[in-house]
């Protein structure tokens, strides 16, 4: 089996895949970094979308072995060095963007990567943007709220 | 009061912060050591007679430890049904036996037939692959109306048809509501269908089994809502395993909407292979398999009367309803089409007859079971479809008309022509904040402004009442429940003053961990951060019933309530002994124990540290120790209530569907957490919005699921939903339990589908199309159908 090498979260790993060994799958089975979650086989629900070499990616899509000597982010790699939340977890919290926690990992990285697209998104944007992530929880309402306001736009904080 | 953050408080949820660091642990991220991976092989047909399952090949693949087919599981237990319902004639429903593994015949596709246990998922995976099944192919029987003609094919031979029952509601109401009916100045009749949905939790089925040969003890990791009844069900039917050498844990469950209520087979499987391999065994269902073998739900095909006065006076419902259970009875599927939704067909209506006759279908197709809402979106369907086209052919606003036979509030209790007894509600109420909320006066205008866009803008009402806090053990004891339905709480004030509390119900989305707390902290009067909940493992936790119906709260947390008074009664007896004084002079308020008319006191703390050193206790009026266990089981359901409006913009060119606005008004009685309580809300609209316009679990003649994965199937995503605007600011209190609550997990998908059907044959009719009906899902095919022709 091939041998890969990734830098995950400022951390390089090695793991043995097989070829036809999705990233997904590595980070979760191989690696034991089971915060990317796995929600379908078609590639549509989201749940996996971690970062490879800054670009979101829903990381069923690519193959561990075409990863090799990438640098990868996920869910784990978001909050600070101290255990608080970032601006986006926390924006998540105040405004009840998650019910389950099964979607949320992958909603994270996802709104990460819209709000370095586009630091201050419509809602609309949002909602066209997060169309590749499933949530079956929310109805998506704290989601797009949460995104408004760790963009600093204004919106009702949910959350006390 | 709380110290701070009790009841009624918006408070940031704490379970948050584990999902958010990607921390949550649900079923698949535990992986014990040696485990080995379970696939299963499944039915590609329909319907089909086994000959042969030739394991040989797989069993030789590399890696492959194990192949087992129906064969090894012929002499164990079917998992059984947990309704027993009664024909009209007495006779008991049909039951036939649902295995562990398919035996003697396939039955739906997806139907597993054989798995194979290997030392990697992909090997598994590989072996299945070399399974080689020779499968007659039978006729499969799918439309439900033919699957009761005489001379259909069989979905289970030994039962010789295939209806599971034919049921009344209430057969004595029959005749009178015939009577009434034949003799109403105005009859409106509805034929409609309630569309199949596929629930999708997005947290796939994973069930890990373990057995330890040094013990006998046997742990199943599972995502289930109920891990206590999933127990129950695997010892007392399906492997006769001992409760008391079996572990049902449920972790971190990402969503269940009713499909993990139930026990699978893939959960016997994964025990019984791990005891015969003494490993432990991991399944991990893929999306395809969770579209082909979860629970499925609705799927009803309903004639609906409704007969009034020309002043839209309801005299009459009456219904006849095709409910399709599937292949196999699942564990609450012969609940749902009959007393979870013909109990609910008087609606929120003074209405004097009403009579329900469904009849349950057996079909080639995966198991129908309760799905959010289970039977209540249902009868709230048919009902508010049926009222929308009677006020039209009257010429009656639906404000109006739904407004003439509302119960009023001084009618309270109110038994029901369907047989419940509501105990709490003002729906006129509702429709004051919704009228207003909503903006309904300035419909016209927006309208208006619509038509110059080209596009024809209708505006949907609704009102819906429903049956929760599942439910009365007395009550559904008499109408076929084998099972009760309390709940159960265990609050533990440890040493040092925290408190743990042991719950039945299940938090897979809800909030327990953040709302339970508050109300703990409420009657004790210490901050809520001091309470931990404890909840999924059976080794852990009480005898509970587990989390569906909306019942959580109503229930469960009844049970927290009751645990936490008997605490502060022995509480009250120790600080008493403290203060050296009679407990009956001592007052509890705020955290601290006073007595009467002194200025002595200790605090909460100072109690719950004696209760542990209790070297002075006078051991014959107290024990020591601080913690109190109650089973609660409520006098009644509770009846959430709600009147709901949606505005959408039908494009006349394409027929596509625009939500423009969808505003809830629900009364649930008192809330813990109001934040909480709208975001169950919007998930439910959400769900019940993607019920009205996109989802639809569809099998074509052969039983193939044409629908079958995520590309196929249209879950709605964050660009089909518009704002959802959610108000809960109007209650009644719930009469009859503790806390005055009464549910909000299912309100929004019951109440939201007629809403945004009502609204889109409203834009039509105003655009002068003739149109009474539109099937959901409300697609731009079927719209654009409608109109032209």
């Amino acid at each position: 089996m091939p041998t890969i090498n990734l830098n995950v979260n400022g951390t390089s790993m090695s793991a043995e895949v097989e070829n036809r060994t999705v990233l997904s799958t590595a980070l979760r089975e191989r690696l034991g970094m089971t915060g990317t979650h796995i929600g379908c086989d078609t590639s549509q629900c989201g749940g996996c979308v971690v970062h490879v070499n800054g670009q979101a990616v829903k990381s069923c899509t690519i193959f561990a072995v075409e990863a090799d000597g990438a640098e990868v982010e996920t869910i784990e790699g978001q909050a600070y060095i101290d255990g608080s939340l970032n601006i986006i977890q926390q924006a998540f919290q105040d405004h009840h963007g998650l019910q389950c926690g099964f979607c949320t990992p992958g909603m994270i990285m996802s709104a990460a990567a819209l709000l370095k697209e586009n630091p201050k998104p419509t809602e609309a944007e949002i909602r066209a943007y997060l169309s590749g992530n499933i949530c079956r929880c929310t109805g998506y309402q704290g989601i797009v709220n949460a995104i408004m306001a760790a963009s600093g736009q204004s919106v009702a904080i949910a959350a006390e | 009061m709380a110290a701070d953050g009790g009841m009624g408080h918006a408070t940031k949820r704490r379970e948050d912060v584990r999902f958010l660091m990607g921390r949550g642990k649900y079923t698949d991220d535990y992986t014990p050591a040696q485990t080995s991976y379970c696939a299963f092989a499944r039915s590609n047909v329909a319907n089909g007679k086994i000959n042969n399952i030739d394991t040989a090949a797989a069993a030789a693949m590399p890696g492959v430890i194990a192949v087992f087919t129906g064969e090894d599981f012929a002499d164990v237990g079917g998992n059984p049904a947990g309704w027993a319902i009664v024909s009209r004639d007495g006779e008991p429903m049909k039951e036939p036996k649902r295995p562990v593994l398919a035996h003697g015949k396939v039955r739906h596709v997806g139907d597993a037939y054989a798995a194979v246990v290997a030392e990697t998922l992909e090997q598994a995976m590989d072996a299945v692959e070399a399974i080689e099944a020779d499968i007659d192919e039978l006729d499969a029987v799918v439309d439900m109306a033919s699957a009761l003609a005489s001379g259909s094919a069989l979905v289970h031979d030994e039962i010789e048809t295939n209806m599971c029952f034919d049921w009344g509601w209430i057969e004595d109401n029959r005749a009178a509501t015939d009577e009434a009916i034949k003799n109403a100045p105005h009859v409106t009749t509805l034929e409609l269908v309630n569309n199949r949905l596929v629930p999708n939790a997005m947290e796939p089925r994973c069930s890990i089994g373990e057995y330890d040969p040094g013990t006998g003890d046997y742990k199943l990791t599972t995502t289930s809502q109920n891990p206590h009844l999933t127990r129950l069900l695997i010892s007392a039917f399906v492997m006769g395993i001992p409760e008391n050498k079996l572990t049902v844990h449920a972790p971190d469950v990402g969503g269940g909407f009713g499909s993990k209520i139930y026990h699978y087979g893939e959960e016997a499987l994964v025990l019984a292979a791990a005891k015969k391999l003494n490993r432990p065994v991991k399944w991990t269902s893929t999306r395809t398999e969770a579209f082909l073998s979860d629970a499925h739900g609705r799927d009803h095909v309903t004639k609906i009367e409704l007969a009034c006065e020309k002043d839209g006076t309801f005299i009459a419902f009456r219904t006849e309803t095709l409910a399709n259970v599937g292949a196999y009875l699942s564990n609450f599927s012969t609940a749902t089409p009959t007393f979870l939704h013909g109990t609910l067909m008087a609606g929120n209506y003074t209405v004097p007859n009403v009579y329900v006759n469904v009849k349950a279908v057996f079909t080639n197709t995966a198991p129908v079971d309760a799905y959010r809402g289970a039977g209540r979106p249902e009868a709230t369907f048919s009902l508010e479809r049926v009222i929308d086209k009677a006020a039209r052919e009257l010429g009656l606003n639906p404000v109006d008309i739904r407004r003439k036979n509302f119960v009023k509030p001084d009618q309270y209790p109110f038994a029901s022509a369907a047989g419940l007894e509501y105990d709490s509600g003002n729906y006129d109420a509702l429709m004051d904040g919704l009228e207003d909320v909503a903006d309904l006066a300035g419909f016209e205008a927006r309208r208006a402004e619509s038509a110059k866009n080209g596009k024809l803008r209708g505006l949907g009402i609704n009102s819906y009442i429903e049956a929760c806090g599942i439910a009365p053990s007395n009550l559904v004891g008499v109408l076929g429940s084998r099972v009760g339905l309390y709940d159960a709480a265990t609050v533990r004030v440890n040493a040092t003053g925290n408190i743990s509390v042991m719950v039945g119900a299940h938090s897979h989305g809800q909030g327990h961990e953040t709302a339970f707390p508050q109300v703990v902290a409420d009657l004790l009067g210490v901050d809520p951060m001091s309470v931990e909940i404890v909840h999924g493992d059976t080794s852990k936790i009480p005898f509970g019933m587990g989390t569906y119906g909306s019942r959580s709260l109503a229930v469960c947390g009844s049970a927290v309530f009751r645990a936490t008074e008997k605490i502060i009664k022995k509480a009250t007896l120790i600080a008493a002994h403290m203060m050296e004084d009679k407990p009956e002079n001592v007052d509890f308020k705020d955290g601290e124990f006073a007595v009467k008319g002194t200025n002595k006191k200790v605090s909460f703390g100072d109690v719950a540290l004696k209760a542990y050193i209790p070297h002075d206790f006078p051991l014959e009026d107290i024990e020591p120790g601080l913690e109190e266990t109650a089973f609660y089981d409520p006098a009644n359901f509770t009846y959430p209530s709600g009147a709901y409006a949606c505005e959408v913009e039908v494009d006349p060119d394409t027929g596509k569907v625009e939500i423009c606005s969808m505003v809830a008004m629900d009364d649930f009685g008192n809330v813990v957490n109001p934040m909480i309580v709208t975001g169950q809300v919007q998930g439910g609209l959400a769900q019940g919005i993607g019920q009205a316009l996109l989802e639809h679990g569809i099998y074509d003649e052969n039983g193939q699921l044409l629908s079958g994965s995520l590309m196929d199937y249209a879950m709605p995503r964050a660009d089909d939903l518009p704002n959802l605007v959610v108000d809960h600011s109007y209650a009644t209190r719930c009469t009859h339990n503790p806390i005055g609550v009464k549910g909000c997990g299912e309100a929004g998908a019951i109440g939201s589908p007629p809403t945004v059907v009502n609204a889109v044959v409203d834009a039509l009719q105003r655009g002068g199309h003739d149109v009474d009906h539109i099937d959901m899902p409300v697609s731009p095919g079927r719209v654009w159908a409608a109109m032209n022709t």
